[in-house]
């Protein structure tokens, strides 16, 4: 059984993310104490709330230097994908500094209302394991008013007035900016892919 | 998918999943005796749902706080829908956008015909209770809106349960001033009502639930349909 851990850094609903990791095999627990975090199989940060606030609590339970220095397989999810860049106009805040670039806020548009909600395609950018399996620009399910821009770590991204990063990786560290857990077989997919990292 | 006593709590689990495993894009629960006999709806059931299901929910019925809506979104919801109580304390819309963001909460409305034209119906779920809230239906889209509502329900109860089709002209009309998603609810009874509601209201969504239980519509042909006649819609 893979020891897999949800960064727990207060506030967020989790339930619905245990239940998804349950679904795919794992059985997950909540912490925030950094050394059961290092000793995990695989790492999530959920985040859900606002980038300087989430940063703000993981500094304050001291996780930050101990996330940014993970080996093993991390998902970020939504916020929690976002908080792996370098940093955020939400805040403005410095984030974990994992991957490379600036989150920065959606413009929304007359039938483009910002923030972006809803089912949108995953268009793939290029091949990876954590994408397998998912047929032709599956739909994913998105919420969120902030993203990153396409990048060399965007393995996916999705259009919503120009092209967002939905899937992104850089070695051990993976963010999907839809919410697995609500994204139906795509994000079951995602979630066992990302398991077998 | 309404639910009411904790009987029939399997049926609601498993009805969730056939439709989840069928293509809906999102499901509601609605509790619609919740707000007329004061209570508010059950978290238990809320966090069952939560624990099978892989698609977003809305759970409506007699969220009237913060903290009753705080609890359902805590038990595994993804959005809360107020109606009643917001019609008491316009103010409600306000603290929950500002507590949750836009993004979870929903104003649903029920839309009656008089002879004042469109109005918003309240404790519609209790035919002694129900009664006109004085608010013109537009008017209180409007206003919803401005007050952070996220997303628009517009139930057109003259057409509900009829199975003759959504109320194109009031949502249509509705479309026109709501700059969120807007969900047509209220009169599916055939394919080609979810068909012309899309083209000719150009509503984001549309919510049925008498056809799907009854297994009158089926999902999976309804969005082959959809997606012949041009819509774009989700294939699971």
């Amino acid at each position: 059984m893979k020891e897999v851990v949800i960064v727990d850094s207060g506030g967020a609903n989790l339930g619905s993310l245990e239940y998804a990791l349950q679904r795919a095999g794992a059985k997950a627990r909540m912490t925030r104490e950094a050394s059961e975090i290092g000793s995990a199989s695989h790492v999530v940060l959920p985040g859900v709330g606002a980038a300087a606030n989430a940063m703000q609590r993981l500094r304050s339970a001291g996780l930050t230097t101990t996330l940014a220095l993970l080996t093993q397989p991390v998902l970020g999810i939504c916020l929690g994908m976002q908080l792996l860049f370098r940093d955020s106009e939400e805040g403005p805040t410095e984030c974990l500094g994992v991957l490379p670039d600036t989150v920065r806020r959606i413009h929304g548009a007359p039938g483009r209302p910002v923030p972006h909600m809803g089912w949108n395609q995953v268009k793939s950018n290029r091949d990876d394991p954590l994408l397998e399996g998912l047929g032709r620009e599956p739909y994913a399910y998105f919420v969120h008013s902030y993203a990153a821009c396409v990048s060399d770590v965007t393995l996916a991204h999705t259009d919503y007035g120009k092209p967002l990063s939905a899937v992104v990786r850089h070695g051990n560290f993976c963010g999907t900016q839809f919410h697995p857990e609500r994204s139906g077989t795509t994000g079951a997919r995602v979630l066992e892919n990302f398991l077998r990292l | 998918m309404r639910f009411r006593d904790h009987e029939v709590v399997g049926d609601v689990l498993e009805l969730a999943q056939r439709y989840r495993d069928e293509g809906a894009d999102e499901l509601v629960l609605y509790d619609i005796t919740a707000s007329p006999e004061g209570r508010c709806v059950d978290r238990e059931w809320v966090r069952r749902v939560a624990e099978v299901l892989d698609i977003p929910f809305c759970v409506a019925g007699g969220i009237r706080s913060v903290g009753d809506a705080e609890a359902a979104l805590h038990a595994g919801a993804d959005k809360i829908s107020v109606n009643s109580p917001a019609l008491d304390d316009p103010s409600l819309i306000d603290e929950l956008s500002i507590r949750f963001g836009s993004q979870c909460v929903v104003v649903g409305i029920d839309s009656q015909r008089t002879i004042r034209g469109f109005r918003a119906w309240q404790w519609s779920g209790d035919p002694r209770r129900a009664r006109d809230s004085g608010r013109a239906v537009l008017g209180w889209v409007h206003e919803a809106q401005q007050r952070g509502a996220g997303e628009i329900v517009l139930n057109c109860i003259a057409n509900d349960g009829g199975r003759r089709g959504y109320d194109l002209e009031q949502l249509a009309a509705a479309r026109s001033i709501c700059h969120v998603p807007l969900v047509a609810s209220g009169g599916a009874g055939a394919v080609g009502h979810f068909t012309e509601v899309f083209r000719e209201a150009r509503v984001d969504g549309a919510l049925a639930a008498g056809v799907f239980h009854s297994g009158h519509i089926r999902i999976p042909a309804l969005k082959r349909e959809l997606r012949a006649a041009g819509i774009a819609v989700r294939l699971p």
